[in-house]
């Protein structure tokens, strides 16, 4: 993302913007945090010398996945809890996230249309976030951005993803608590015992639960969604987003996990959060290094070579990497 | 990746009930490559301000074919201005008399497209006014 800092004069300048913008918006300013989530989604180098100076403020804010297939209401269920939230005078932050165009990089990000109720109320903060041809049904910076969230100091962090189809799980390790939702009559049991989404699931909940089927559904998930080895499968639950008829229990549910110890530091998703964060950032470092103007030559020699199969696409890796660290490990000159 | 989409709002505030424009409008940017945050119908100065605010967007577009534009558009300057937006690009669109202009722009629009414009010469406007990236 950045020079590491203390490096060039570049560094220092982003750094020193980090320190303001950071300082505002841990005070309170609602428009320097939007600019540091700017810079996390554009990975500008304000945004690493941000998050090393947030990082240690996050931690606190149970951060919340709402995940589901296109139409099963995740905008007009999120807009429920936050109302929910409101009127017990809790601070909420929305992190929702929209597909861009694989051909254009456009986007359209409509989640607000179901989230309008707030202008003018501090405690919400709604942001909304293109996949940016991110697989997984997340933005590459999404985690960054909640990081961000709960340094500023709110409760609950939700993370709304794209529509999902089956395999779209990564909200599973960027959040504490995994919600997926389901619309009734979307498909048999078969499909409930189908590998993938409902398999990441800490809560399932039958939205739409006004439209025929809605209970059946319902049982039906209940009966397939047994745990593995004889432990519990997630708890299924039915809501009315659009009325908010099941609203306060799934937020009670929600609240529950915080007990049960899912925001430890130790608990599994928070492990594997940190893991991801950290193969991240080394994928990143490593991929900028591989990138430096001294290893063009190398560079270009090798994928001439691998091209003319003189040799193979691993030990042209190998011989990168030798350049970049030296044979003894240490970093070599290319820096 | 410096190169980053430039991110718009497309809001309709206000009383009026004709979002057809808005929505075309929002589907030819993201054909544009802009990413297009759409608020939707109804929206108070504040609900507009707020939304530009927390997105953090480079433009602001409304969209307005009630005829409150004299009332609605300089709350809206108003309110990005006292809130530290100033940087942020006011355009406007919809059913807006010539005449109205001048004092639109003396709020702070800095372009009106009327009926006929096309989705292109919006594009190009936007991308070549938009406030430069941090």
């Amino acid at each position: 993302m950045s020079p590491p800092a203390g490096g060039s004069a570049d560094g220092w300048a982003a750094d020193s913007r980090a320190a303001e913008l950071c300082e505002t918006a841990l005070a309170g300013d609602r428009r320097s945090l939007a600019r540091l989530l700017t810079a996390v989604e554009n990975r500008t180098p304000i945004a690493e010398a941000a998050l090393r100076r947030l990082y240690p403020l996050a931690g606190k804010a149970h951060l919340v996945g709402i995940t589901g297939p296109p139409g099963a209401g995740k905008s007009t269920l999120v807009a429920a809890l936050v109302g929910e939230l409101r009127a017990a005078g809790r601070t909420v932050a929305v992190v929702a996230v929209d597909p861009s165009s694989p051909i254009t990089g456009g986007a359209i990000l409509g989640d607000r249309v179901r989230m309008q109720a707030y202008a003018g109320d501090r405690d919400v903060f709604i942001r909304s976030m293109a996949a940016r041809g991110h697989a997984g049904g997340l933005a590459s910076t999404t985690g960054a951005a909640c990081a961000v969230l709960d340094a500023a100091g709110f409760e609950i962090v939700m993370i709304e993803t794209v529509g999902t189809g089956q395999s779209e799980v990564e909200v599973a390790a960027a959040a504490d608590t995994t919600v997926v939702l389901e619309a009734p009559e979307m498909g048999d049991e078969i499909q409930a015992i189908k590998a993938g989404l409902l398999e990441v699931a800490d809560l399932v909940v039958v939205n739409k639960g006004d439209r025929p089927g809605a209970q059946r559904t319902a049982s039906q998930l209940r009966a397939m969604l047994g745990g593995r080895r004889g432990q519990h499968g997630p708890p299924v639950m039915i809501t009315t987003a659009a009325t908010g008829a099941g609203v306060p229990e799934l937020l009670a549910a929600i609240d529950r996990r915080r007990a049960e110890g899912a925001l430890d530091d130790a608990a599994a998703t928070r492990l594997a959060r940190a893991e991801a964060e950290v193969r991240g950032a080394l994928a990143d470092r490593i991929g900028r290094l591989l990138a430096e103007p001294t290893l063009a030559a190398a560079r270009e020699t090798a994928v001439r070579a691998v091209a003319a199969h003189r040799i193979d696409p691993y030990s042209a890796a190998d011989e990168l990497l030798r350049t970049l660290v030296g044979p003894d490990g240490r970093p070599g000159s290319a820096r | 990746m410096t190169e980053r989409p430039i991110k718009v709002l497309i809001a309709k505030p206000g009383l009026d009930g004709h979002d057809r424009g808005a929505k075309v409008l929002a589907r030819g940017l993201r054909d544009e490559g802009f990413e297009v945050v759409y608020t939707g119908l109804r929206q108070t100065p504040e609900m507009v301000v707020t939304a530009a605010l927390q997105e953090d967007v480079d433009i602001v577009g409304l969209s307005i074919l009630s005829g409150a534009h004299m009332t609605l558009v300089p709350r809206i300057c108003q309110l990005l201005q006292a809130g530290g937006l100033s940087d942020v690009l006011v355009t406007a669109g919809g059913i807006i008399p010539d005449d109205d202009v001048p004092a639109l722009k003396a709020a702070g629009v800095s372009a009106v497209f009327g009926p006929g414009t096309t989705i292109a010469e919006v594009a190009d406007y936007f991308r070549a006014n938009a406030r430069p990236r941090e």
